[in-house]
């Protein structure tokens, strides 16, 4: 309702207006604005100020690997501000600016020095090219560092047990002490190596009092390392019994190599 | 020379021992049978060489039969209970004489029972008509203890099954349960890693029960034989893993924190198991609910004790395997709790791997006194009195003797064949049967 009251007022104006212009078309143009009083006793007008000069701007080198530092240097006469892009931002203003600057890119990169003042702007641009690294001999040193269970496979030896005894005879415990030293070194190079004690027994026992004599025998070269000071949670027993034999022979020989302590890096 | 007198002694001893022990087992009383052999019809003639043989075994095996020399049985061999015709004067020597019961009573046969029969095809099915005379009686109508037929498939399986039936049907007539229905569950590597298999007790059968494809031995059935327990390398180390034998998969059972627990064993009726852990540092024994829960620690040593087995009829009495002599490991009994404890062997040589019989009387155990590490024979000892017999000797190694459901038979493990395989035997060491003959076979259970 609104609307086309609204609408209809507007078209009896315009029609009004129709007729307004065709009947005013005798009256005089409106004077034009007066001239502005004139300047006289004021000082002389200044001179036109010159731009800012940006005598140079460069980056040394030019060309850098990635990772290698370039090294912008400008100098600036007559500046009201100076900046440069690429997040470097303002390097100060003054009659004089001169700096240096030394920068990382990782691409390769065009610098921007923009210069300003009254009289107006002027920029340099320097482009540092960054290449990439050439390929390293991988990340590998040039000696292999062996694996964890590499060394304990090397240096770390069985011990040995009389038939269905559990308890360290006297050469068993030299090799555990010497273990137990090596241990030591090893774990300060392997921060993150854990051991596993693998009890054995020959085949004459039966399976059954076996993996409980092969678990003691674990048990035993685990207590006596760590006595002699190697962290126990570094040291896991598992007894194997007779099922893991590393000899089939049916001779004394064969079964002194298989009542064992044997370990395993992880 | 002490030495020589205490051998002979203990000769003279086994010797006395022998016949108390093992007549108490297997029995001294045995009535004499015949089978004669079964013919067939049609495809079903395929099948009766199988049929045959499972018949003859079942009885055999049972052991509660004497069986008549089949060399002596006469020619003419009746079929049908019609085949029988009652002579006018019985002549042994009138070869065409019909079949009569005095061809089986009489010698050279001797016998008082006589199981013939025969087999044909009948809708694709096979079909096994037994029969069963006591030979003894005046005429045929009077003979008859069992007319039956027996269905199965026409195939080895169907005449295994009707072989088995027919047997069992036969035994029952004795009050003996068959072994046909009972398993066998040992541990083989022939598929390439120590898994539990099973099979029937005639070797029939063989099956894959695990694959755990590390290292799975020391299978031990519920007495319901619905569980099968086991050890099996975890990533935890060797420990008891169960199976439903019923749907096959596993159920829970909670592990004690040790790096060994193994020997699990139920109870008789059982809710509960017992075992060996390795809780304390050395392998002691425990006892826990079916589950692993309620855990309660029966032994107190610091020497390793495993294997221990309760006795399935006082459910009281455990036997077990320890070193605490100071000796190498050693037969001892106690009673649940770990009171009363009782050395059962003498000190001498390795005993180890006991099983209870059903009876609870005699425990089967394996043993290398008189002989080198590591050689083990098996012996059964009479638990009351202590006396022992020795059922195998000069036979390569044997251990990991098992009783059958009918406390007259015994599986075990034996090498003489060059491998360890899987074998069965009367308990009195005959009757000695080999049951596996591919990779290599340990550890045998006997479940109903």
């Amino acid at each position: 309702m609104t609307t086309k009251r609204s609408s209809t007022a507007l078209a009896i104006a315009l029609s009004l207006s129709f007729f307004a212009v065709g009947c005013k078309k005798k009256v005089p143009a409106p004077p034009p604005p007066p001239p502005p009083p004139a300047k006289v006793d004021t000082p002389a007008p200044k001179a036109p100020v010159a731009r800012p000069i940006i005598r140079f701007f460069t980056a040394e080198p030019t060309s850098i690997e990635r990772g290698q530092a370039s090294s912008l240097k400008w100098e600036v006469v007559g500046a009201d501000s100076a900046s440069i892009n690429q997040g470097i931002g303002s390097i100060g203003a003054g009659a004089n600016i001169a700096g240096n600057r030394s920068v990382f890119p990782s691409s390769t990169t065009t610098y921007t020095l923009t210069a300003r003042n009254a009289g107006g702007e002027a920029s340099e641009s320097v482009t540092v090219n960054v290449t990439a690294p050439p390929a390293k001999p991988a990340p590998t040193p040039a000696p292999a560092k062996a694996s964890f269970s590499e060394v304990i496979a090397r240096d770390i030896n069985d011990a040995f047990f009389d038939f269905d005894k559990s308890d360290l005879r006297e050469d068993a415990r030299n090799t555990l002490t010497q273990n137990a030293d090596k241990l030591k070194a090893i774990f300060r190079d392997y921060p993150n190596g854990s051991l596993t004690l693998e009890g054995h027994a020959d085949e004459r026992g039966s399976a059954e009092y076996n993996l409980g004599l092969g678990d003691r025998r674990a048990i035993a070269a685990k207590e006596f390392l760590t006595q002699l000071g190697v962290p126990a949670d570094r040291l896991r027993t598992l007894s194997y019994g007779k099922e893991r034999p590393q000899c089939t022979d049916n001779n004394e020989g064969c079964w002194q190599k298989n009542r064992r302590v044997h370990f395993t890096g992880q | 020379m002490k030495k020589l007198i205490l051998l002979l002694t203990a000769t003279v001893l086994i010797a006395q021992q022998r016949p108390d022990i093992i007549g108490q087992i297997v029995g001294t009383q045995k009535a004499t049978i015949a089978i004669a052999d079964m013919r067939g019809a049609g495809r079903a003639a395929e099948q009766t060489a199988v049929v045959n043989s499972t018949i003859f075994r079942d009885i055999e095996d049972a052991a509660i039969f004497k069986m008549a020399p089949k060399s002596m049985y006469p020619l003419k061999v009746p079929q049908r209970p019609q085949d029988f015709r009652k002579p006018l004067q019985y002549d042994p020597n009138n070869r065409n004489a019909d079949p009569w019961l005095m061809d089986w009573s009489e010698p050279p046969v001797n016998a008082e029972y006589l199981a013939f029969g025969y087999t044909a095809e009948q809708d694709g099915q096979l079909v096994l008509f037994g029969w069963l005379f006591n030979v003894r009686q005046p005429d045929a109508a009077a003979a008859q203890v069992i007319g039956k037929l027996y269905f199965g498939p026409m195939d080895e399986t169907g005449a295994r099954k009707v072989a088995h039936e027919f047997a069992a049907d036969i035994l029952k007539q004795f009050g003996v349960e068959s072994l046909a229905g009972s398993k066998v569950y040992y541990v083989s590597n022939r598929s390439g890693h120590k898994e539990i298999w099973s099979m029937d007790y005639d070797g029939g059968n063989q099956k894959q029960v695990t694959s755990y494809s590390t290292i799975t031995t020391m299978p031990s059935v519920s007495p319901d034989a619905t569980r099968l327990a086991f050890t099996s390398w975890t990533s935890n180390g060797p420990q008891i893993l169960v199976h439903s034998l019923e749907t096959l998969r596993r159920i829970p059972f909670y592990n004690p924190r040790a790096g060994v627990n193994q020997n699990a064993s139920y109870t008789p009726d059982g809710k509960q198991m017992v075992f060996s852990s390795s809780v304390s540092g050395y392998s002691q024994l425990y006892i826990a609910n079916a589950d692993g829960s309620n855990l309660k620690r029966i032994t107190q040593t610091r020497v390793v004790e495993v294997e221990p087995k309760v006795n399935p009829k006082t459910g009281n009495d455990i036997v077990f395997v320890s070193g605490r002599s100071g000796v190498s490991p050693q037969l001892y009994r106690m009673n649940i709790e770990g009171a009363d404890v009782q050395r059962l062997t003498t000190g001498e040589g390795q005993a180890t791997n006991p099983s209870w019989n059903p009876q609870g009387t005699h425990v089967a155990f394996a043993w290398t006194r008189g002989y080198d590490p590591g050689n083990f024979n098996i012996f059964v000892m009479d638990v009351a009195t202590g006396n022992y017999v020795q059922l195998t000797s000069g036979a390569g190694r044997n251990e990991n003797p098992t009783w059958a459901p009918d406390g007259k038979h015994i599986v075990f493990a034996s090498d003489r064949g060059g491998r360890m395989q899987i074998w069965s035997m009367l308990a009195d060491g005959t009757q000695l049967r080999q049951l596996t003959s591919s990779g290599i076979n340990e550890k045998p259970v006997w479940s109903k």
